[in-house]
C-alpha cells in the first residue's frame, strides 16, 4: 500500500499555493523513489494553515502547515509522509481544538475526502439519505424537513418545509430545483468551500428535494468568480449521472432527476432568488415582484424550490439520521448547526460549524484568536454587506436567527467580519450605499437612486455640511429604502448604515474635528 | 381634463375575467372583485386611485417604482398594489400618514434625478409623473441638484417619429415590457445596472436598431421620454376622435388626438376590438400623407392625356364626365363604360359607386381591386362554407393551439395582428410556416416555427394535398365532425382524390421540394395539436390556382374539425382596410351586395324596387377584361375609385395600353397617381381623416370612420358621387353617410342590423349582423355551415403555366413590406421612407455568386413581360431560385415584370410566380426611361406652365 497524502484543491489553497506544494511533493517523492498517492480534498476550513497537507498514518490523519514548496525536502527529511516530527507539524488533525470544539454536520467530509470519490462519498456515509428518501412518499419528506425545523442557509431564514410543500402541493406538469450557489455576501466561502469539497452532498440534496417535491429537474446556479467550484461540481454532476445516483436512469420510484450547473452572470443581485431565476432563465437578472412566489412561479413560470447550498447540504443528514438528531442541535427556533465564516481583521480565519446559540465572542476570540492587528475589536459585521455592524459590547449576543433580529441585526449567510478599533465607520456606512449603488439592479426606485443619494447625504454629514437636515433626511432615505425597496438588497442596506450611525455615531462628525487616523484595516 | 377629449380610464394593471368573486375592504368601503384582481385595480374599480408609475392597464404589473404602497391588516410591511391580488376578507387601507410619507420619499428620490422643465417639456399636461408628484404633494426636494444625475445624457432623435430624452426617464420599463409584451419585438432593453439604468434599443440609436417603430413604447411612456416629435412641434391635442386606421385589413382603432382640425397625434384605442391599443407604424405616425402638398384639392380636366391639367369647377368636372360618358354609351353602346372601386374607401362610397354603375351606367362594368388580391377567397371560401370571408375574430387566436401561415408575412403585412400571433405563440402555441421565403415568423424572438415548409412558388395545391394526404391515410380526420357537419358524399370522393399515391408527400416533393417527413410532420400536428388555425394572405390567392388553394384550405379544415369555434378556423389575413367591405357592398361584376348573383332575380327584384330602375342580369366585365376590350376599341370609358391600376395591377404596359386607347378616363384619389398620366378627368378625393362611413376589416368588423377634418376637396366622395349620378339623370338623395348604411342594411340581409347608432353603441360589429345575430357574428358556422353542409373540393394539382426555363431561370414572387403600403401612395409621403426607399430585389447567394451579383449591384430583372432595374440585396430569407421585390415605388416598376396569367376562377393575377433572369446592369430599363419622361409630360399642369410663361415673358 502506497502512502496517501492529502493536499487541498479548494480555492483558498489553491490561492496560496497548493498546487506548487503538491507538485513538489510528488517531484520529491519520485526523486526519493517513494510510492505515494496524493489525494486532493476540499480544505478543512482552517485558512490560516493552508497550505495543509495531511499524512494518513496509523494514529490518524496528521497535518502540516502551512506548507510551502520549499518546505518540502526537509518535510520528507523529517519523514512527513509517515508522521515524523517537524516545525510545520500540527499533531492529529481530529484532536485539533478547532476541529474538536465543532460540530461538523453539514461539512463532517470536506476536507476529509476525495470530493470526487462517490466510493469515498458513501464510505463515509454518503447516499445514505437519499436511499431513505427513494423509500419515501414526497410529502413525508417534505415532513422531515419541516420536523428538523431547518431554515434557508441564504439570508432570510424562511423555514425550508414550509418552502417545499407549497412546491409538493402546487399542481404542475413540470417543477425545479434551483441552488443558489452565487455566493456573494464579503467574508462567506461556505457554498464555495462545499461544492469544492463535498459536491456529492449538494447532489444528494437536490436530488432528495426533487424526490420530495416532484421535480424532475435541477440547476445549480455558481458564481462566475468560482471556476474551481463550477469544475468541481460539473465534474461531480457528471460522475453521479454516470453511477446512476441521479439522471434518466436514476432509481427509485421518484423518476429521473437532471442536474446541471450553470455559471453566473456576474453580479451580486443575481444572488437574490427572483434575479437569479431570470439570469437563468437567460434574461438579464432582475428583480421579481413577490407575489407570485417562486414555489408557485419560479423557473420558466413553474413551481420551483430556490435553497442556498448550505440548506440543500443539510438535508441528506435530515433523512438518514432522521429529523429530530437534526433539531436537537441549536436554540429556540434556529434548529441544527450552522456553518460559520470568519473573516476580516481577525488572527485565525475560516470556517466553523457550530450549532445556533454560539456567540459571536466564541468565534471571534476562541476560534478566531481575536484581530490579527492584535488590537481591540470594535466592530463586527455580521450577514454580509447588508448586516448590521455590532459593537464589542454586543459579543456575547447568540448567533440565531431571533436573538439577532432583536438588536437590529441579521446572522445571513453567516458570514462574520471583524475589524479592529481603527475603522471609520462613517466609511463603513457610506460603503454600504456604495455597494448598493454599484450592486442594484435597478429596477425600483428606493434602491436605485435612494443608495446613490445615500452617498451623497452620508458625504454631506460627514463633511459637516448642515448636520442636523442630513442626519433626518437620511434617517427618512433609510425609512423608504427599509419599507420601499421591492427586494432586500435595497431594504436591507439601511441595516449598516443605521448601525452605524446608533452604535458609532461619533464617526459621522466632521473629519477636520476628528484626530486623524490610520486606514481601517480589515 | 380637456373637454372633447376622450380619457380612458386605466386600472393600472389588467382586470382578470373571471368567475369567481372576491369580497375585501379597500378605505373603508366594502368592494367585490374578480380573484386575480390587484388590490389596485379592485381599488380603480372603486374610484380610489392609489398612486402609480410603472403600472399600466395594457401591461402586466412590475412592481417598481414602489408609488402604490398599501397597508394590510395582518400583514408586514407596506407592499406594492400592482404586484398583490385581492384576497378574501382583505382589509386594504391605501391612504395613511406612513403611506403618504413613503410615497413622497420615492417621488423625492424620482425628482432628484429629473429636469424642472415642467414649463418647456412637451408633455406638460400630460405627464404622468408630473401628476404623481401632485398627488403626494412634493413640496420639496432636499436632495439638492449637486448630486449624480442623467440631466446632460444625449438625446436620440434618429427615429422620425418620436424622440427618447434618457433624461426625463424614470426607468420604469414600461417601454420595455411593452415592447417585449406587446408588440413581441424585443428591441428594447435596459443597458447598465443600477443607477446607471438606462432605455437602450440594442448597442445603436432607434432608428439603426430592431425596433420597428410601433409606437408601443411611446404610448406606454408615463414621461416625455419617448414621445412624439408631432406632439414636440405642436403641443398637446385638446380633443379626440375615435376613428379606423386606413391601412391594412386589421383596422386598428385609433384616436384621432387634434387641435382645431389639425391632427397632433393618433393613438391607439384601447377599447377598439381588433387592436386593443397596439398600432404599427403605419397607422400610428405614417398620417402625414393626408396634408402632404401633393394632394390634389381641386377637380382637374384636360382634352387630351398629353395636354397639361387645367383646374376647374366641381360643376364643371361633373358636367364634364356625365357628358363624356354619355357620349360613349351613345356611340359605342351601354357595356362601354365601367368603374373600378376602391377597397381604400369607406362602405357608403363603394356602394353608391357600383349602384351608379348598375342603376345609371345600367350595366354591371364594375369591379374592386379585391380582383387582384383576395378574389380567389370570395370565391372558395363561399364554394365550401357558404360565405366570402374568414371565419374568426382575431382575438380567437388566443385559443389557438397550432396555427398554420400559409402565403402571408404577418409582421410586414397585418403587424398588429402578428403581435397577438406572436404573444400566443410564446404562450406555447405550435407554428407552421408555409412560404416560400424564410419570412420572420419562422425564427423571431422567443418564437421559432415548429415547422417550415419552404415550398417553390406555385406549388400551394400540391403542398396541400399532400398533407392532405397525410391526414386522411394516417387516419387522422376527425370523423364525428365530417359525419355530422359536412357533405360525407363529398367528402368520401374527396378522401379517395388525396389519398391517391400521387398526392403523397413522397409523390410531390418533385414539385414541392419539400422533405415528405416534414409534411408527415406538420399535417400530424395540425390535425392533433389541439385547436388548429389557418392564417393565409396573397401567396394563396395569387396564383393561377388561387381559388384551389383556398379550397385546399378549407378542406383540410373541415376534414380535421377545425371550422365553428373559438381558437380555430380558416382567415384571410385582407390586405387593404376595405377589402372585405368593398367586396361585400357589391363591387364584384356579377354580385350585389351580400354576394348575390344579379341573376338572381328575387334579389335583383329587391334592388329594382327600392332603386327604381331595370337591372342588368348578365355579369360585367372584371378589370383585366375591361382593359383587353379598351385594347380592342369597345370599351371607352372608366371611372377608377382610389386605385392606381398602372402601378399595381400585373403587366403594367398591358394596363397602360388599355387606358390610353380609353377616351373619358376618371380617377378619383388623393394624388396624382400612375393611372392618372392616362386621365381625362381628376376629381380629388378625401382621406380617412376626412370620411365618414365605414370600413369593414378582416374579421368582417364593420368599424366607424369618424371625420375630423373636412375635406380638402370641398366635396365629400360620395357627395360627389351623388352629383354624377344626378348628371346623368338618376336621382340619389342622401343627406348623410348613414343613410346610406340604412339602405345597405335594407338590401342586404347580412347587414339587416347595421345601422350608425348600433355602431356608436357597441363600438363596432362583426357581420352577420341581423335579427339572429343583433350583436354580430365574432364566430361563423358554429353549429352549421351557412351553405348547410360544408363542401368538400377536389382540389387537383396542376403547374401554373408560368415556367422556368433557360431564358428566365428564376422565380420572381412579390409582396410588401412593414414600413410601406402597396403602390406607396400614402407611405412614401412620410417619413417612413427612412426604412425603405426604393424597391429592392432578394436574391439567394447562390444565384447572385453565379451572376457576379453583389448587395448593392444594380440589376436588370427581365420577364416575358418587360424588363425593369433595380438594385439587389443578397438574402438567405430567399431559396436559391427564388427572387423577391416589392412594388412600393412606381419608378421601379416592378409590375412591367408580372404577366397576364391568373386565377382560373376568379381572373386574380398570378403576382406570386414569374419567370424571370437577373444579370448586373448599368442602366435603367428602357420602361423606365419611358416612364420617367411621362412623369413629367403627362402630369403637367396648366397653372404652371402658364407661369412659367409669364416668367419667360418677363425676361
Amino acid at each position: 500500500m502506497s502512502l496517501r497524502i492529502f493536499i487541498p484543491r479548494d480555492a483558498a489553497a489553491l490561492s496560496v499555493g497548493a498546487d506548487a506544494v503538491a507538485r513538489e511533493i510528488a517531484a520529491d517523492a519520485r526523486r526519493r523513489g517513494l510510492q505515494i498517492e496524493i489525494v486532493r480534498t476540499g480544505s478543512r476550513g482552517m485558512l490560516w494553515l493552508e497550505p495543509l497537507v495531511e499524512v494518513e498514518t496509523s494514529a490518524g490523519r496528521i497535518g502540516y502547515g502551512p506548507v510551502s514548496p520549499s518546505d518540502v525536502p526537509a518535510l520528507f527529511d523529517a519523514g512527513f509522509h509517515v508522521g515524523g516530527a517537524h516545525a510545520r507539524a500540527l499533531g492529529r488533525i481530529d484532536a485539533l481544538d478547532w476541529m474538536r470544539r465543532q460540530n461538523r454536520v453539514t461539512f463532517a467530509r470536506v476536507g476529509a475526502t476525495d470530493p470526487l470519490s462517490l466510493e469515498d462519498y458513501r464510505a463515509h456515509g454518503g447516499l445514505r439519505g437519499l436511499e431513505r428518501a427513494r423509500n419515501m412518499r414526497g410529502a413525508d419528506i417534505v415532513e422531515a424537513v419541516r420536523a428538523s425545523g431547518l431554515r434557508g442557509r441564504g439570508g432570510a431564514g424562511f423555514p425550508a418545509g414550509i418552502k417545499w410543500k407549497t412546491v409538493h402541493d402546487a399542481g404542475a406538469d413540470q417543477k425545479y430545483i434551483v441552488c443558489n450557489a452565487d455566493e456573494g455576501d464579503s467574508g462567506t466561502f461556505a457554498d464555495r468551500m462545499l461544492m469544492e469539497g463535498d459536491p456529492f452532498l449538494l447532489i444528494e440534496g437536490m436530488a432528495i428535494a426533487g424526490r420530495a417535491v416532484g421535480a424532475t429537474s435541477g440547476f445549480i446556479y455558481i458564481r462566475s468568480e468560482y471556476p474551481h467550484a463550477f469544475r468541481t461540481m460539473c465534474e461531480a454532476i457528471a460522475r453521479a449521472e454516470q453511477a446512476g445516483v441521479i439522471g434518466a436512469s436514476a432509481p427509485g420510484a421518484g423518476g429521473p432527476f437532471r442536474l446541471e450547473a450553470r455559471l453566473g452572470a456576474g453580479a451580486y443581485i443575481c444572488g437574490e432568488e427572483t434575479s437569479l431565476l431570470d439570469s437563468l432563465e437567460g434574461k438579464r437578472g432582475i428583480v421579481r415582484a413577490k407575489p407570485p412566489l417562486p414555489a408557485v412561479h419560479g423557473l420558466f413560470g413553474k413551481p420551483t424550490v430556490v435553497n442556498n447550498v448550505l440548506t440543500l447540504a443539510a438535508v441528506p443528514s435530515i433523512l438518514s439520521d432522521g429529523p429530530d438528531a437534526y433539531a436537537a442541535y441549536g436554540v429556540g427556533r434556529s434548529r441544527g448547526t450552522m456553518p460559520f465564516q470568519i473573516a476580516g481583521n481577525v488572527k485565525r480565519g475560516g470556517l466553523v460549524e457550530l450549532p445556533f446559540g454560539a456567540t459571536l465572542r466564541d468565534l471571534i476570540e476562541d476560534f478566531g484568536g481575536g484581530t490579527r492587528t492584535g488590537r481591540p475589536v470594535r466592530a463586527v459585521q455580521v450577514g454580509g454587506p447588508l448586516g448590521a455592524y455590532l459593537p464589542a459590547a454586543q459579543l456575547d449576543t447568540p448567533l440565531d436567527y431571533e436573538a439577532l433580529a432583536a438588536i437590529g441585526a441579521m446572522l445571513g449567510h453567516g458570514g462574520i467580519v471583524v475589524f479592529d478599533d481603527t475603522v471609520d465607520m462613517a466609511k463603513q456606512a457610506r460603503f454600504a450605499f456604495e455597494f448598493c449603488a454599484k450592486e442594484s439592479c435597478g429596477k425600483c426606485t428606493p434602491c436605485r437612486i435612494g443608495a446613490v443619494r445615500g452617498v451623497e447625504t452620508v458625504d454631506r454629514i460627514v463633511a459637516g455640511v448642515e448636520r442636523e437636515t442630513n442626519l433626518a433626511l437620511l434617517e427618512d432615505l433609510n425609512q423608504v429604502m427599509t419599507d420601499g425597496s421591492l427586494c432586500a438588497m435595497g431594504g436591507l442596506t439601511p441595516m449598516p448604515v443605521m448601525s452605524a450611525l446608533r452604535h458609532f455615531p461619533e464617526d459621522f462628525h466632521r473629519a477636520a474635528q476628528r484626530p486623524a487616523m490610520p486606514e481601517a484595516t480589515e | 381634463m380637456r373637454a372633447g377629449f376622450i380619457a380612458e380610464v386605466d386600472h393600472g394593471t389588467p382586470i382578470r375575467a373571471g368567475d369567481e368573486q372576491v369580497t375585501l375592504t379597500i378605505d373603508g368601503v366594502e368592494t367585490t372583485a374578480p380573484a386575480g384582481t390587484s388590490v389596485m385595480a379592485a381599488a380603480m374599480m372603486l374610484g380610489a386611485r392609489i398612486p402609480r408609475l410603472c403600472a399600466t392597464e395594457t401591461l402586466e404589473p412590475f412592481g417598481s417604482c414602489r408609488l402604490c404602497l398599501v397597508e394590510i391588516e395582518g400583514r408586514k410591511g407596506t407592499p406594492a398594489s400592482c404586484t398583490t391580488p385581492v384576497e378574501a376578507g382583505m382589509v386594504v387601507r391605501t391612504q395613511t400618514e406612513r403611506l403618504a410619507k413613503l410615497r413622497r420619499g420615492v417621488m423625492e428620490l424620482y425628482i432628484s434625478d429629473h429636469p424642472l422643465d415642467c414649463l418647456t417639456c412637451a408633455a406638460n399636461g400630460d405627464c404622468e409623473l408630473q401628476d404623481m408628484a401632485g398627488a403626494v404633494g412634493l413640496r420639496d426636494v432636499r436632495y439638492g441638484s449637486s448630486g449624480a444625475n442623467h440631466l446632460a445624457d444625449a438625446k436620440d432623435l434618429s427615429n422620425p417619429y418620436f424622440a427618447y430624452d434618457p433624461a426625463k426617464c424614470i426607468v420604469c420599463y414600461r417601454c420595455v415590457r411593452a415592447c417585449e409584451d406587446i408588440q413581441g419585438t424585443f428591441a428594447l432593453t435596459v443597458a447598465g445596472r443600477g443607477f446607471d439604468s438606462r432605455i437602450a434599443a440594442g448597442a445603436t440609436d432607434f432608428l439603426n436598431s430592431e425596433c420597428v417603430s410601433c409606437g408601443a413604447c411611446v404610448q406606454a411612456c408615463p414621461t416625455a421620454t419617448l414621445i412624439e416629435k408631432s406632439v414636440i412641434r405642436q403641443g398637446q391635442p385638446t380633443r379626440s376622435v375615435v376613428t379606423t386606421c386606413a391601412y391594412c385589413g386589421v383596422g386598428c382603432s385609433f384616436k384621432a388626438e387634434m387641435q382645431g382640425d389639425r391632427v397632433v397625434r393618433m393613438a391607439p384605442y384601447r377599447h377598439g376590438a381588433a387592436n386593443e391599443g397596439h398600432s404599427c407604424v403605419k397607422g400610428r405616425f405614417a398620417w402625414g400623407y393626408a396634408t402632404h402638398e401633393d394632394r390634389i384639392r381641386t377637380p382637374l380636366v384636360r382634352e387630351k392625356i398629353t395636354d397639361p391639367w387645367r383646374e376647374a369647377t366641381w360643376d364643371e368636372a361633373i358636367a364634364r364626365v356625365a357628358a363624356d360618358f354619355s357620349r360613349i354609351q351613345a356611340q359605342y353602346g351601354r357595356d362601354s363604360i365601367g368603374a373600378i372601386t376602391s377597397s381604400r374607401c369607406t362602405n357608403e362610397e363603394v356602394f353608391l359607386i357600383q349602384k351608379l354603375v348598375r342603376a345609371a351606367f345600367g350595366n354591371n362594368n364594375v369591379d374592386t381591386c379585391a380582383r387582384v388580391c383576395h378574389s380567389p377567397t370570395g370565391y372558395g371560401l363561399k364554394t365550401t362554407f357558404g360565405t366570402s370571408a374568414g371565419t374568426q375574430d382575431f382575438k380567437s387566436v388566443d385559443k389557438a393551439d397550432v396555427v398554420v401561415v400559409i402565403g402571408a408575412n404577418p409582421t410586414d403585412g397585418h403587424p398588429v395582428f402578428a403581435s397577438r400571433l406572436k404573444k400566443r405563440l410564446r404562450a406555447g402555441a405550435k407554428l407552421i410556416v408555409i412560404d416560400p421565403r424564410r419570412i420572420d415568423l419562422v425564427k423571431s424572438p422567443h418564437v421559432r416555427a415548429a415547422h417550415h415548409l419552404q415550398l417553390r412558388p406555385g406549388t400551394n395545391v400540391a403542398a396541400l394535398n399532400a398533407l392532405a394526404h397525410v391526414i386522411v391515410t394516417e387516419g387522422l380526420v376527425n370523423e364525428a365532425y365530417v359525419r355530422e357537419r359536412c357533405d360525407t358524399a363529398e367528402f368520401e370522393s374527396w378522401a379517395r382524390f388525396v389519398a391517391l399515391e400521387r398526392n403523397s408527400p413522397e409523390q410531390s416533393e418533385q414539385f414541392t421540394g419539400l422533405r415528405a417527413a416534414d409534411v408527415r410532420a406538420a399535417a400530424r400536428l395540425y390535425a392533433t395539436g389541439g385547436a388548429g388555425a389557418i392564417y393565409y394572405g396573397l401567396g394563396v390567392t395569387e396564383h393561377s390556382q388561387g381559388s384551389t388553394t383556398v379550397m385546399a384550405i378549407a378542406n383540410l379544415a373541415m376534414a380535421t374539425g377545425n371550422i365553428g369555434r373559438e381558437g380555430v378556423g380558416v382567415n384571410p389575413l385582407r390586405g387593404q382596410n376595405n377589402v372585405q367591405g368593398s367586396c361585400d357592398m357589391g363591387s364584384f361584376p356579377h354580385e350585389f351586395s351580400g354576394y348575390r348573383h344579379v341573376s338572381d332575380d328575387a334579389a335583383r327584384d329587391m334592388f329594382e324596387k327600392m332603386w327604381g330602375v331595370t337591372l342588368d342580369d348578365e355579369p360585367g366585365l372584371r378589370i383585366p377584361n375591361m382593359l383587353d376590350e379598351a385594347v380592342e376599341n369597345r370599351f371607352k370609358g372608366l371611372f377608377v375609385q382610389g386605385e392606381d391600376i398602372a402601378q399595381s395591377d400585373p403587366d403594367t404596359q398591358h394596363v397602360t395600353a388599355g387606358l390610353a386607347a380609353m377616351e373619358c378616363v376618371v380617377v378619383l384619389d388623393l394624388f396624382l397617381n400612375e393611372t392618372a398620366k392616362y386621365a381625362h378627368v381628376f376629381l380629388p378625393g378625401s382621406s380617412f381623416l376626412e370620411k365618414d362611413g365605414t370600413f369593414t376589416n378582416a374579421e368582417r368588423r364593420i368599424n366607424r370612420v369618424r371625420q375630423v377634418m373636412a375635406p380638402l376637396a370641398g366635396k365629400a366622395e360620395w357627395q360627389a358621387t351623388i352629383d354624377l349620378a344626378r348628371a346623368l339623370g338618376y336621382e340619389m338623395n342622401y343627406a348623410h353617410p348613414s343613410e346610406i348604411m340604412d339602405e345597405i342594411a335594407a338590401l342586404t340581409p347580412t347587414f339587416a342590423g347595421v345601422s350608425y347608432d348600433k355602431l356608436d353603441a357597441l363600438g363596432s360589429v362583426q357581420w352577420p349582423c341581423n335579427a339572429a345575430a343583433p350583436e354580430g357574428t365574432p364566430t361563423m358556422h358554429v353549429e352549421r355551415f351557412v351553405r348547410g353542409k360544408g363542401q368538400f373540393m377536389i382540389t387537383e394539382y396542376t403547374p401554373t403555366e408560368e415556367r422556368t426555363g433557360p431564358r428566365f431561370p428564376l422565380i420572381l414572387t412579390t409582396g410588401r413590406i412593414l414600413s410601406q403600403y402597396n403602390v406607396g401612395a400614402q407611405t412614401r409621403r412620410t417619413a417612413n421612407g427612412a426604412w425603405h426607399d426604393e424597391d429592392v430585389l432578394e436574391i439567394h447567394p447562390f444565384d447572385a455568386e453565379e451572376r457576379g451579383v453583389r448587395t448593392g449591384d444594380l440589376v436588370a430583372l427581365a420577364s416575358r413581360s418587360g424588363e425593369i432595374s433595380l438594385r439587389a440585396v443578397i438574402s438567405e430569407r430567399m431559396q436559391p431560385g427564388v427572387v423577391y421585390t416589392t412594388f412600393h415605388h412606381p419608378a421601379t416598376g416592378a409590375n412591367v415584370v408580372t404577366t397576364d396569367y391568373s386565377d382560373w376562377a376568379t381572373n386574380c393575377p398570378e403576382y406570386k410566380v414569374t419567370a424571370v433572369q437577373v444579370r448586373r446592369t448599368n442602366q435603367y430599363s428602357d420602361w423606365q426611361e419611358r416612364n420617367r419622361e411621362e412623369d413629367v409630360s403627362l402630369r403637367r399642369m396648366a397653372r404652371e406652365e402658364g407661369a412659367w410663361n409669364d416668367m419667360a415673358a418677363a425676361k
